[in-house]
């Protein structure tokens, strides 16, 4: 990593904006999240990612001030956040639902943060000016809510989180409501917005692909706990469990026998009668230990023939072609009924491709391709 | 066809269940008083045609309304009566609907039947029960009598007091529904947005909650004012001689002055004075579906 990225969580003397100690949150019976501990840094872009009802809107509107956590605390720039109300908290929230006034119009929601505290005139006509501007609204400002579209709502509801340039800027699932085209353009703007604004976000999001884009770090948390807290690439790259690369994009999930090859090399025994698999990993794992080989489908390579200098290759059967336009997926049925999934970026036109359904063809791939997992 | 029918069938109601009676009191209104059967003149009659029938008609009735000042004191005690009692009704009835809106789901089909459980008894057993509870003997008496609270019984009964209850009572659920319905459409997340964006929950709630149950408060309001101004039922039996209502008026004038012609007049008016209330309701209804749709 080059040094001039952005990484304060790699510097240990760097003092985090928001650190979750020890925080555990009870409903009745029901643990949400359970004995948490994370920090995230000023100017981070963070995303706590996980399916529904994992805790990550429990941790944020316990971020925003709507739940107390049942034990352990929370600070915010070193100061325990716990006992301070939602209306009292320099954190800003944007809602899942927009939650916009309806009786208001664009430039009154946007305004009332503003005029809740007491902001003189003319400075807040020129705040609310400048966020109308910096959400390209300034058209819409006399409109009311249900008179503007989707999108433009949703950039209303940033507009006025953002309005009173809180410390920190929580977004509840933002894009949940818009169709795919717009919120790709919308994360893209988000971004923007984060990098001139030098707030410090973070995103509860359930679609990994938009966590991947947006964010600096990402949090993987399931059944209130985390699984992982790293940048986009290290999740996708160097998951630490099969839960995170499986939920992160695709992949191939190969359960064998570990035994040590060398020194970071392991050999996973796969299936009876067929060569083991070559592994790089710098864990270490007991003789004959249980291990997962996640690889990511577009690691494997697809030959008909077998390359010459492959360290891991396998035959198999194509029993399935997933033709997306740029890429291919083939499902490859492979001994003991195993599938495997492979990704080929589709640079020949389709009628030149060398092998079709049916087709015997080698999946081949190298030692440093694939993870190797202990759970 | 099919639409011309069903928007037949409501006018015809009202044709024939509003209008023709309307326009039969009307026409009573202008008559005179007579000793007969039915006890006013003239009655139409073929040989003398319509011009002669017609000629007989003036308006001396509602002259005669404003020489007395019987008539537009009880107009005016009617109209505060009303004015004070929906305020009432707004004050008691808005915390129950706020209550109701924010109690557990599986509460409110419990707490909406409680509202609407009084309907299911008769209206007069029920009136007739606050004088009971209200009297010098009463219940209410008995019991603070009983607690040492008072040492005199309290004269409640035949006041205007009694009244207030007795109108807050009967209307309540119309002020309760309606608001507990706009308040039930409100998403919670706008309460918490206007927190998170820096009020106190007092705040919250006169900048969110009450201007977006406006419409709801102004339905509640106009369905108990309306029907208050000409109530007759509940100050004859629990305001006594001393509450003047116009409700009372009409009542007396029909059947202790058997003055159809005067009475109908009284009626005509407290129609006309009703007019403006309801063009006004029915505005904001259709405003209310314009903003929904």
């Amino acid at each position: 990593m080059p040094e001039c990225a952005f990484a304060p969580w790699t510097d240990p003397g760097a003092e985090p904006l928001i650190r979750f100690r020890n925080v555990t949150k009870r409903f009745g019976d029901f643990t949400a999240v359970r004995d948490l501990t994370l920090d995230i840094y000023e100017h981070e872009f963070f995303a706590l990612l996980g399916p529904s009802g994992c805790g990550k809107t429990t941790m944020m509107r316990m971020l925003a001030g709507f739940e107390t956590p049942s034990s352990g605390h929370i600070e915010l720039a070193g100061q325990n956040i716990v006992p301070v109300p939602p209306n009292k908290r320099a954190v800003n929230m944007m809602f899942q639902s927009y939650a916009l006034f309806p009786h208001l119009n664009v430039w009154d929601n946007i305004a009332f943060g503003l005029k809740r505290d007491g902001m003189p005139k003319d400075a807040l006509r020129e705040r609310v000016a400048e966020m109308l501007k910096l959400t390209h609204l300034e058209r819409f400002a006399r409109r009311k809510p249900h008179q503007i579209s989707g999108g433009q709502r949703q950039r209303v509801a940033l507009a006025r989180s953002l309005a009173k340039a809180p410390k920190l800027l929580l977004l509840d699932e933002p894009m949940g409501a818009l169709d795919k085209k717009l919120r790709q353009e919308t994360q893209f703007e988000l971004m923007d917005i984060q990098e001139k604004t030098g707030t410090t976000f973070v995103i509860v999001t359930h679609d990994q692909e938009e966590a991947m884009t947006v964010a600096s770090r990402v949090a993987v948390m399931d059944e209130g706990e985390l699984i992982q807290v790293a940048t986009p690439s290290a999740i996708y790259e160097a998951p630490n469990c099969v839960y995170v690369a499986d939920f992160i994009g695709d992949v191939n999930i190969i359960e064998g026998a570990a035994h040590r090859a060398g020194e970071d090399r392991y050999t996973v025994h796969w299936a009876d009668g067929q060569a083991p698999l070559m592994a790089a990993s710098d864990k270490a794992f007991s003789p004959a230990q249980n291990a997962f080989l996640a690889i990511r489908p577009e690691k494997v390579l697809v030959t008909a023939e077998r390359p010459a200098d492959a360290v891991n290759a396998i035959q198999g059967r194509i029993h399935d072609i997933a033709y997306l336009g740029n890429i291919s997926t083939y499902h490859v049925e492979v001994a003991g009924g195993r599938m495997l999934k492979a990704q080929t970026a589709n640079t020949r036109r389709i009628e030149n491709r060398g092998f079709t359904w049916e087709n015997r063809v080698w999946l081949s791939w190298d030692s440093t391709a694939g993870v190797l997992l202990e759970r | 066809m099919r639409r011309v029918f069903i928007i037949a069938v409501p006018y015809l109601w009202l044709l024939a269940l509003f209008l023709i009676p309307f326009a039969i009191v009307l026409k009573i209104s202008l008559s005179d008083v007579a000793m007969a059967r039915p006890p006013y003149l003239p009655q139409f009659s073929w040989e003398a045609g319509w011009g002669a029938f017609l000629s007989q008609l003036d308006f001396e009735n509602f002259t005669f309304l404003t020489t007395d000042d019987l008539y537009w004191k009880a107009y005016l005690s009617s109209l505060q009566i009303a004015a004070t009692s929906t305020l009432l009704t707004l004050l008691i009835g808005y915390p129950i609907a706020y209550a109701m809106a924010r109690a557990p789901d599986e509460w409110r089909a419990t707490l909406m039947m409680l509202v609407i459980l009084p309907f299911w008894t008769s209206f007069l057993i029920r009136v007739y029960s606050w004088m009971g509870i209200l009297s010098q003997e009463g219940y209410l008496n008995q019991l603070l009598l009983g607690l040492g609270v008072i040492s005199e019984p309290l004269i409640i009964l035949n006041t205007k007091v009694a009244v207030y209850i007795g109108i807050v009572y009967t209307y309540i659920p119309f002020m309760i529904l309606p608001i507990y319905a706009a308040l039930h459409r409100l998403d919670s997340s706008l309460i918490e947005a206007a927190e998170d964006l820096g009020c106190s929950r007092a705040k919250a709630f006169w900048l969110i909650t009450v201007p977006l149950s406006r419409n709801g408060i102004i339905a509640g309001c106009f369905l108990v004012f309306i029907p208050t101004l000409g109530e007759f039922v509940i100050p004859s039996l629990l305001g006594g001689s001393g509450t003047l209502m116009i409700g009372k008026v009409l009542w007396e004038e029909f059947f202790n002055n058997r003055d159809w012609p005067v009475a109908s007049a009284v009626a005509v008016v407290l129609v006309l004075i009703l007019i403006i209330p309801i063009v006004l309701f029915q505005q904001n209804q259709q405003k209310q579906n314009e903003a929904q749709s």
